[in-house]
Parts: structure tokens; C-alpha cells; sequence
């Protein structure tokens, strides 16, 4: 019996070093494999590129990279926070005013299926580069956080809402002090798939643009190397690209969790 | 359209007040109701009587199909629906905000805002025995807690008229009790009239001076019963040979009221 009691902390401990622990592991496995097999196998870098020339590139080529990184980032949160702005927004009105919503929203759905690929040789055709790739950053987060918005404004409780009729609340009340707190957990989820959904948008758009000059962002950077066979080089910018994903997605679970840790299911630690 | 005016005791009165649901069911029909001035009344019947549709009905939530609710001379002078609290069967709370903020949303609401309001706020929040709870959120209270916070809500505004639909059904036991308790406590010291919906026999006996006892399919007044044990009423009255007499008389009613309730 006691000995099951003093168990359970130490085994909660171990769990959670096991979660850290484990990836990490598998993590240098697969580098030491891949390694291995690069130089046993002799196989030229064109091919597959060792993971050690992979950071050595990464290295060598950072001020490229960094400034690579930076554009295509800078296009990355311009589209989301226009794509937040325009997302909630656009709810909000559909809210107030039904007939705008069955006015747009289908358009809106339209725009959110018909795949991103294709419209961006399009927009590239009508719109200077710079701000082709804005959109099409826009036009994929935005979806996420307008559906999301309509979602959580439509799932007001019922009580709350009656209460507020009882003591004559305005629109502007009901709105501000009811509606969108009670949609603020939708928000942000909205947000949070919406941060790495505009950053796909910016990659697929310089992918596109392809051929534009200087300025370009990280994905640009990874077709240009892929045309010179620089495999190491395209390596080193795709685990950038990584790593800005994880970052944003970081970032918005971060505030996700500041905007909800006092009272939200979702964000509520375990105390039980 | 000017509403008749009720005899000069009545907070409310309704009459014939039908409710039928777009859906077809028939929640009210040929409801007469008087609710007199200073009294605990309770409403009670078993479920689908329309207990809670007659209590949407007087708060102004929802519009009766036939019939009419009118208004005493005070209350119509008042604008009525202005000076009702209503408590509904969950605690209702604003979960993203605090206890003070949840007790002082309808003086908000109603532009009422400044220190005079928050000292209101205060002593609301204190009449229900929440003191050092204002800063607290709603997910950090106990069921009966946020019940109470609820109430103080309901108080802020000093109401004439509070109604209360089924508050304490989702409690528990002893905190139902106690709860019923401090509501005494509470309607004696503010002498404000409430209307209260329940399915409990003895809680309805507990507190009231008078049950009106519900009939099902379609809601309708079946019989009303006076209680006239004195106030204040504690733990005594609740175990005294009087309050079970008054249990077994009420529980008569109510089980004669739904064998003349309709079929299900």
C-alpha cells in the first residue's frame, strides 16, 4: 500500500523526464544514422548532404539565411495580423448584421477551398511581388480565425444572454461584454492555427514568385538552391523554416495560455 | 398598449396567460396568478408544468401567447421589468471575470457605475456571506458559492420583485439547506417579494407563505396551499411535527395535481 503511495510522485517525475528525454534520444539516433550512412555510403553531397555540412552551411551562409528569414517572417506576421484583424472583425460584423454574413460568407468558404497553389501564380500576375505574398499569407490564416470567431460568438450562453436582456443591455454591451469575452477562447484558438497557416501562405507565395531578386524570403531561398543543386543549403533554410513555425506556434499558445490561465477549461493547470 | 392595472396588493397579476411553443406543446394555458406584495411564494409542480415558462413570462424573457400581465401601481410607475431580479437554475456567472465584477454587471448594465455602485456591490456581495470572495473568479467557488454569488447579483439592484427558478436544484443537500437558511435571512431583512420555482415539497413548505401547486399539459394553477407557520423559520421548524404535517398536506396536492395532469 505505501509503497504504491510514495510511488506516485517519482513515477509522475520520471513520466515527465521520459516525455523530454526520449525525443531527444531518437532525435540523435537518427543524426547519427544518417551520418553514418553519408560517410560509410561516401554519398556526395547533392545527394544527401551529412548533418554535420548541414550545420556547417547553416553557419557559413547565416547572414544570408538570417536576412532570408527576416522577410519571409516580416510577410509571415503582417498576414496574420491582418488576417486576425480582418477575421475577427469580418465575425463581428456577420454577427450584427445577418445579411451581410449570408451576403459573404460564401465567399469567404470559397476562398478557404480552393487551394492556395493555385491562386498565387494569379495574384503574382495582378499584385507587385511584396504584396502578392502579403495576400496569399492573408487569404490562408484568415479563414481559421473568422470561422473560429463566428463559432465562439454563436456559443454565448443562453442564461447570460437573457440577463443581459432583462437589465436592457445595448448591442454595444452585448457585444463588447458578453459576446466576444465568451468567444475569446475561440479567438484564440482561431489564432493558433491561423499563425502557422499564414506562415505555409508565405512560403507557398515565394515559391511562386520564384525568380525575384534580392530581398527574398527563406522559401525563395530554398527553390534558388534547389536550381544550383546547393542540397545543404536547402537543408539548412527548411530547418529555419522549422524552427520559426515552432516558435510561432509557441509564441500564440503562450498568449493563448496568458489570456485564459484564470479561467478558461482549456487553459487551466491540473490541481487534482 | 396600457396593461390593466392589478388590485393595489399585487406586485403582478396574470391572467389567462396561455404559452404555446412554435413546436406545438402547450406550456400555459388559462394561467391566473397573483403575486402579493412582501410574499414568498413558490411555484410548485412536477416537470413540464410551465413552472419556469410563467416565470420567463413575468420577467419579460418571453412574450405570452394569450392573456396579460399586469403590473401594481408602483411597479407600473417603476416600468415593472426594472425592478426584477431574476436567479436562474445554473449560477449563470460571467466565467472570465471576478465575483465583484459578476455582482455589479447589471448596475453596469443599467449605467449605474462609481463608488456609491461599488459600495453596493460590496454590501451585496457580504448580505450573502461572501466576504473576501470579490476578487475571487468563479471557477475558484464551490457549487453553493457561485449559487450565492448568483443571488447577490440578483440583489444588487434591489429589486421588488425576485424571481428564482429552481436555484438550488443542482446542490447538494446540506448545502441546499443552508442556502434556504440564509434566503430567509435575507428575503426578512430586505422584505422583497419572491417568486420561487421549485420540485421540492419540503423545500417549497420551508420557505414560503404560500404554494401554488401546478398541473401539467397544459401548465395551469391546480390548487393553492397557505402556510402559515410564523418567520423566522431555522432548523426547528424543520425537523417540528408542523413542518412535516405541511409536507404531507403538500404532497398530497402535488400528487393529485399529477395524476390530473395530462399524459405524457
Amino acid at each position: 500500500m505505501s509503497n504504491t503511495m510514495n510511488n506516485l510522485p517519482s513515477s509522475a517525475n520520471r513520466d515527465r523526464a521520459l516525455r523530454i528525454a526520449l525525443p531527444i534520444i531518437v532525435l540523435a539516433l537518427v543524426l547519427v544514422i544518417w551520418e553514418a550512412v553519408v560517410r560509410i555510403g561516401q554519398l556526395p553531397p547533392y545527394v544527401l548532404p551529412a548533418p554535420s555540412l548541414i550545420l556547417q552551411t547553416l553557419i557559413a551562409d547565416w547572414s544570408l539565411l538570417w536576412q532570408s528569414l527576416l522577410v519571409t517572417l516580416l510577410t509571415t506576421v503582417e498576414g496574420f495580423l491582418l488576417a486576425a484583424i480582418g477575421g475577427v472583425g469580418l465575425a463581428v460584423l456577420f454577427n450584427q448584421f445577418r445579411l451581410l454574413e449570408y451576403s459573404l460568407y460564401p465567399y469567404a468558404v470559397i476562398l478557404q477551398v480552393t487551394p492556395i497553389v493555385a491562386i498565387a501564380p494569379l495574384l503574382l500576375i495582378y499584385l507587385p511581388q511584396p504584396l502578392a505574398v502579403l495576400a496569399c499569407a492573408w487569404i490562408v490564416a484568415f479563414f481559421p480565425v473568422l470561422a473560429n470567431t463566428t463559432l465562439g460568438l454563436n456559443s454565448t450562453d443562453r442564461n447570460l444572454a437573457d440577463l443581459f436582456s432583462l437589465y436592457g443591455a445595448s448591442r454595444r454591451q452585448k457585444l463588447w461584454d458578453l459576446k466576444l469575452p465568451s468567444a475569446l477562447p475561440y479567438i484564440l484558438g482561431g489564432l493558433r492555427i491561423a499563425g502557422g497557416l499564414s506562415l505555409i501562405g508565405a512560403v507557398v507565395a515565394e515559391i511562386a514568385a520564384g525568380s525575384a531578386g534580392a530581398g527574398s524570403g527563406l522559401a525563395y531561398r530554398i527553390a534558388e538552391s534547389g536550381y544550383r543543386l546547393n542540397i545543404p543549403r536547402m537543408f539548412a533554410a527548411l530547418l529555419l523554416l522549422s524552427a520559426a513555425g515552432i516558435v510561432i506556434f509557441y509564441l500564440l499558445s503562450l498568449l493563448n495560455y496568458l489570456a485564459l490561465r484564470r479561467w478558461h477549461e482549456s487553459a487551466l493547470e491540473q490541481e487534482r | 398598449m396600457p396593461a390593466p392595472a392589478a388590485s393595489s396588493s399585487s406586485v403582478v397579476a396574470l391572467r389567462g396567460v396561455a404559452k404555446t411553443f412554435p413546436n406545438g406543446t402547450a406550456a400555459l394555458a388559462g394561467l391566473d396568478l397573483d403575486v402579493r406584495q412582501g410574499e414568498f411564494l413558490s411555484l410548485l409542480g412536477p416537470s413540464g408544468c410551465g413552472k419556469s415558462t410563467a416565470l420567463r413570462i413575468i420577467a419579460g424573457l418571453s412574450e405570452p401567447s394569450a392573456g396579460s400581465v399586469a403590473w401594481g401601481k408602483q411597479q407600473a410607475a417603476a416600468n415593472g421589468k426594472s425592478r426584477i431580479g431574476f436567479v436562474f437554475q445554473e449560477p449563470t456567472l460571467m466565467p472570465w471575470t471576478t465575483v465583484f465584477n459578476n455582482v455589479r454587471l447589471p448596475l453596469k448594465l443599467k449605467g449605474l457605475a462609481g463608488a456609491k455602485a461599488d459600495a453596493g456591490v460590496i454590501a451585496a456581495i457580504e448580505r450573502v456571506g461572501l466576504q473576501g470572495f470579490a476578487g475571487a473568479y468563479p471557477r475558484e467557488l464551490s457549487g453553493g458559492m457561485r449559487m450565492r454569488v448568483s443571488i447577490a447579483r440578483a440583489l444588487v439592484t434591489e429589486p421588488d420583485l425576485l424571481l428564482m427558478d429552481e436555484p438550488f436544484a443542482a446542490l447538494d443537500e446540506i448545502t441546499r439547506f443552508k442556502l434556504n437558511n440564509d434566503l430567509l435571512d435575507v428575503w426578512q431583512a430586505l422584505r422583497t417579494t419572491v417568486v420561487f420555482v421549485t420540485h421540492s415539497v419540503f423545500e417549497s413548505v420551508f420557505l414560503s407563505n404560500r404554494i401554488v401547486v401546478m398541473a401539467a399539459r397544459p401548465g395551469r394553477v391546480f390548487t393553492e396551499l397557505a402556510v402559515d407557520a410564523p418567520y423566522p423559520r431555522d432548523q426547528s421548524f424543520r425537523t417540528s411535527a408542523e413542518y412535516a404535517a405541511l409536507c404531507r398536506r403538500t404532497s398530497e396536492a402535488l400528487s393529485q395535481a399529477m395524476s390530473a395532469g395530462g399524459k405524457p
